[in-house]
């Protein structure tokens, strides 16, 4: 039941929760009773929406230690995931062996190449066609294609979202994912991605800033979509024709690095390479400093390079890794945000990500965007400030700075309840989560979250999908999560498994059955020009009447 | 407020019938018969990623082009297609975008060279935010340029279908207190017919509750535009005979907005957008990744211009990119960000056959910033003429505010 206090009470409350959750290892007091909202507020900010009988569980073992469990993920056994992510074919497998396996075959897009040069004034659907045909030819070399691993990160993606126990892990984990953007469709990112967030994203999600963003530098998947891997010293020496050996020596039994042509690219002969600003302007305009954080273009050529030399090697046999190419590196002096780094090969980019990872406006920057993933679309000053000066004071801790962020009085208060409208991700996790769905094959779910605009892991551009209401406010877009809404509650999702019946209380229509739908589905509660609505189509199936709250406006907000 | 429109629907015309509804709600329910009179459009696409105008429209007249881009220079022109397509003996076509050369010789085809945004960014995301806002510099702005024209013209007869995007998200430049439609296709707007009618009428019930947040404005947005859609089936108006849109969302987008404009829905605004511009690394040549985006974006543009046919002459089409890209080509064969690009002006009243603009050279002296094409037209003076000669609008000031525009600024586009 809501208790009913006035404001001033329950900011006092929310105060003092903050105070109490501040200081990790103060030993807790009998859980307390919080209002209904405030549970149901933080399990829709700081997870994917309750599920049926969440918002009883976390009121059980009271809403600090919850959270605090949340802070810990790895402590939190999570058996729901594993068995499920295990009947996806490519999940968890490495790079290596997705190239191995996935990637189209070069003698395969050799001829293809060829064969499409042969026909150039043929229609494009012949073209097509001579294409499966090829490719069907090549397929028994291969184990799947690359589609299919596309089509399993999205869908480990969601089923993670929606059955994991370490749903502030996913959320973070996503914050992240979409701070350090890769998209799968630029070349071999495809295969790379995975690896990326297992080994790149998740293990420093917590961690310190600057090893998060070290990591993020120094991956195959970030050097490649960022073009950094190609980046190198105008005056380097031309490397040399055909299959080139080595790079020096300290290219321990890697392959020539740097020779695998990139998309489109004429065939290499002896040629020159140059400075690729890209990585350079996107590592501190989106990822540290923020747009606005006091670089100039002369900053972005001198971080550019720096950065030269830091590369992949055995992409084409199919093992990238990091490798730091002297040979292509810029060895002068350089000039970053007024300071001066000294010829120093590979610690260069070192010295660089920390001077970024330690910069002032990287803590407002990131602090900001993560007060507004938790807490507002305009984010609030004083928490900003708050948070940053953790972020300052514990040198990037990541941990500390989400931690007084969700224990703050202005996430727990009433202020910014409901205020955020879900991202389609968001909005389509929490709809299967909220109506108890049982998800086996969750390629429907990832394909409607595409649909309304939101393809996972495909955002070309670097700076990933928006986090505010009018990003995601459309005609077209309402439309598509109205149909979504529907259509799960129907049952005419492929995969999902969903029991209105049981959601309505087992009443089979009525009265009965919409207050009894309306209490699980949204148990924030739903304004009166809905209730009334509700009200009166009390004749529909639970099904239908399912579809209808799960459209409501209310469902669409967190 | 009176920017929104209420349902068209026998409750409104009820209202009206007895007398008590208010005058812009009269207005609305009327509207469909203002759709069925053809009017003025202006289609908006723009190229995100930062489109390489120096490939695009090739200055084979300028000696620094082809020393500051050794390997993807496009050769001038000799012929063939393995090279640019002559223009005016010093600019001339990228080869990929032969589809638009037959425009440009009837003169339905302008093209402004050195166009872009002055505000200094080369942040893609600052820069096509500037744009859209179409306030360069000013962060705060938070409505689109296309809203403000909108809203600056309130229209009584105006249809759900007034501002289109084919997107599915409504584009920053639509953004703002007049309404605008985003679909990703029409086909598939709208509910499912399994929902029923009882659980259509109940959603509208929900979003036309009188609540004005943007959830609920955007509902209410969407069921008139069902409704309006309903009465006028655009599906009807397929290509004309023998006009194929190259595949994928962007060919699709302007083959739906033709489809909008054949079937008199109402549009005056429409906007669509394509990516895939950033070419950092093998940009490519005459053949190559640009090569590849110029040919989808060139042919979907030469389809929709013969799909219109007769049509054109009340349609402008102008398109836009954030910037365009370093003069000289990078270390991987590619480009990084620069400064002033180059927008394609296709319809009946364009002054075609011409590259506008002041052409502010290659060399050394002349570059922006000593690395780019500098540039010499802003784009709210091109998009201020499109407004005002293609729709007539006439407070640019309020669509464009800050800036000093006005017909002395116009870059000539369009017949006066």
């Amino acid at each position: 039941m809501r208790l009913r206090r006035s404001t001033a009470g329950r900011s006092a409350a929310a105060l003092a929760i903050g105070l109490i959750l501040l200081q990790p290892g103060t030993a807790l007091a009998a859980p307390r009773p919080y209002e209904d909202a405030a549970v149901i507020h933080v399990l829709n900010r700081l997870a994917y929406g309750p599920r049926p009988g969440d918002v009883e569980k976390v009121k059980a073992m009271g809403l600090e230690r919850w959270i605090t469990e949340q802070l810990e993920p790895q402590r939190i056994p999570d058996p729901a995931v594993g068995p499920r992510l295990a009947r996806l074919e490519t999940a968890g497998l490495s790079s290596n062996e997705l190239l191995k396996g996935y990637e189209v075959p070069r003698a395969a897009k050799r001829e293809i190449a060829q064969k499409q040069a042969e026909m150039d004034s043929a229609s494009e659907d012949s073209k097509r066609e001579a294409r499966r045909e090829l490719m069907q030819k090549y397929g028994s070399q291969m184990r799947g294609t690359p589609r299919q691993v596309i089509a399993e990160l999205q869908e480990a993606k969601v089923l993670r979202a929606v059955h994991s126990e370490r749903q502030l892990d996913e959320v973070l984990v996503d914050f992240w994912l979409n701070h350090f953007n890769v998209y799968a469709q630029k070349g071999p990112v495809k295969f790379l991605a995975g690896e990326y967030e297992r080994e790149v994203l998740r293990p420093h999600a917590w961690g310190r800033f600057e090893d998060l963003l070290l990591a993020t530098a120094e991956s195959p998947a970030m050097l490649f979509y960022l073009d950094n891997w190609l980046s190198a010293d105008p005056n380097a020496r031309p490397a040399a024709r055909g299959r080139r050996g080595r790079f020096g020596a300290a290219a321990g039994g890697g392959q020539p690095t740097m020779r695998r042509p990139a998309e489109g690219a004429p065939p290499g002969q002896g040629r020159k390479r140059g400075l690729n600003e890209n990585y350079a302007r996107e590592i501190m305009e989106l990822h540290t400093l923020g747009v606005d954080g006091g670089y100039t273009q002369k900053d972005v050529t001198e971080v550019a390079r720096c950065f030269t030399g830091w590369t992949i090697k055995g992409l084409r046999d199919e093992r990238p890794e990091f490798h730091f190419e002297g040979r292509f590196h810029d060895n002068g002096d350089k000039v970053v945000l007024g300071q001066t780094i000294k010829a120093g090969g590979q610690e260069e980019g070192r010295k660089v990500i920390h001077l970024l990872a330690t910069h002032p406006a990287t803590a407002r920057f990131i602090s900001t965007k993560l007060v507004r993933k938790f807490v507002a679309d305009e984010p609030p000053a004083a928490l900003v400030d708050k948070a940053s000066a953790v972020f300052k004071r514990t040198d990037g801790d990541i941990r500390e700075v989400v931690r007084a962020i969700v224990t703050s009085p202005e996430f727990l208060g009433p202020a910014y309840r409901n205020a955020k409208v879900k991202t389609p991700l968001e909005f389509v996790v929490s709809a299967a989560r909220a109506s108890g769905a049982l998800v086996d094959d969750p390629i429907d779910l990832a394909k409607r979250i595409a649909a309304m605009g939101m393809p996972l892991y495909m955002q070309q551009p670097p700076t990933g999908y928006k986090d505010t209401a009018e990003a995601w406010v459309s005609t077209s877009g309402l439309l598509a999560r109205l149909n979504f809404a529907l259509d799960l509650a129907g049952g005419r999702i492929v995969g999902v498994r969903i029991d209105t019946t049981k959601l309505a209380g087992g009443a089979a229509e009525g009265a009965a059955a919409a207050t009894a739908l309306a209490a699980r589905l949204v148990p924030q509660g739903l304004s009166d020009s809905t209730r009334k609505t509700i009200d009166g189509e009390t004749d529909l199936s639970p099904a239908r009447m399912a579809g209808l709250v799960l459209g409501s406006p209310e469902f669409q907000r967190r | 407020m009176l920017t929104r429109r209420f349902f068209l629907k026998s409750s409104g015309l009820a209202l009206v019938s007895f007398g008590v509804a208010p005058r812009f709600l009269t207005r609305a329910a009327y509207a469909a018969e203002g759709a069925m009179r053809r009017r003025k459009t202006v289609v908006t696409i723009f190229q995100r990623g930062a489109c390489d105008g120096l490939n695009t429209v090739v200055p084979y007249g300028e000696k620094a082009y082809y020393a500051l881009r050794p390997s993807i220079a496009v050769p001038a022109p000799r012929g063939g297609k393995d090279a640019a397509l002559d223009l005016d003996g010093f600019f001339g076509l990228h080869p990929a975008l032969q589809p638009l050369l037959p425009l440009w010789q009837e003169r339905s085809l302008a093209i402004v060279h050195a166009v872009g945004s002055p505000d200094a960014t080369r942040s893609h995301f600052d820069a096509q935010d500037f744009m859209e806002s179409g306030t360069p510099g000013r962060k705060a702005t938070e409505d689109g340029w296309m809203n403000r024209h909108l809203q600056t013209t309130p229209d009584p007869q105006a249809t759900p279908f007034r501002a289109v995007s084919m997107t599915p998200t409504l584009p920053r430049s639509l953004a703002g207190r007049a309404p605008a439609v985003a679909m990703s296709s029409i086909r598939e707007f709208g509910l499912r017919p399994a929902a029923g009618a009882q659980v259509a009428r109940g959603f509208e019930e929900m979003y036309g509750g009188a609540v004005h947040d943007t959830l609920h404005g955007t509902g209410r947005e969407a069921f008139e535009a069902i409704e309006f859609l309903k009465k006028t089936d655009p599906s009807r108006y397929q290509p004309a005979a023998g006009v194929v849109y190259p595949r994928g969302p962007y060919g699709d987008s302007l083959r739906q907005v033709a489809q909008l404009i054949k079937a008199d829905v109402g549009v005056e605004m429409a906007f669509t957008d394509v990516g895939g511009w950033d070419h950092h690394a093998a940009e490519g040549g005459v053949e190559g990744q640009l090569a590849n985006r110029l040919r989808e974006f060139g042919g979907a543009l030469a389809a929709f211009h013969r799909d219109l046919g007769d049509r054109m002459a009340d349609v402008v089409v102008v398109t836009m990119t954030e910037f365009g890209r370093t003069v000289r080509e990078n270390g991987n064969r590619g480009t990084d960000h620069g400064h002033a690009s180059v927008s394609f002006v296709l319809g009946g009243s364009v002054k075609g056959g011409q590259v506008h603009g002041r052409w502010p050279g290659l060399g050394s002296g002349q570059l922006y910033e000593g690395r780019d094409l500098a540039l010499t037209t802003d784009f709210r003076d091109l998009l201020g003429e499109v407004l005002s000669r293609g729709l007539g609008a006439k407070d640019l000031g309020a669509v464009f505010p800050g800036h000093a525009g006005g017909p002395g600024r116009f870059p000539g586009v369009l017949r006066a």
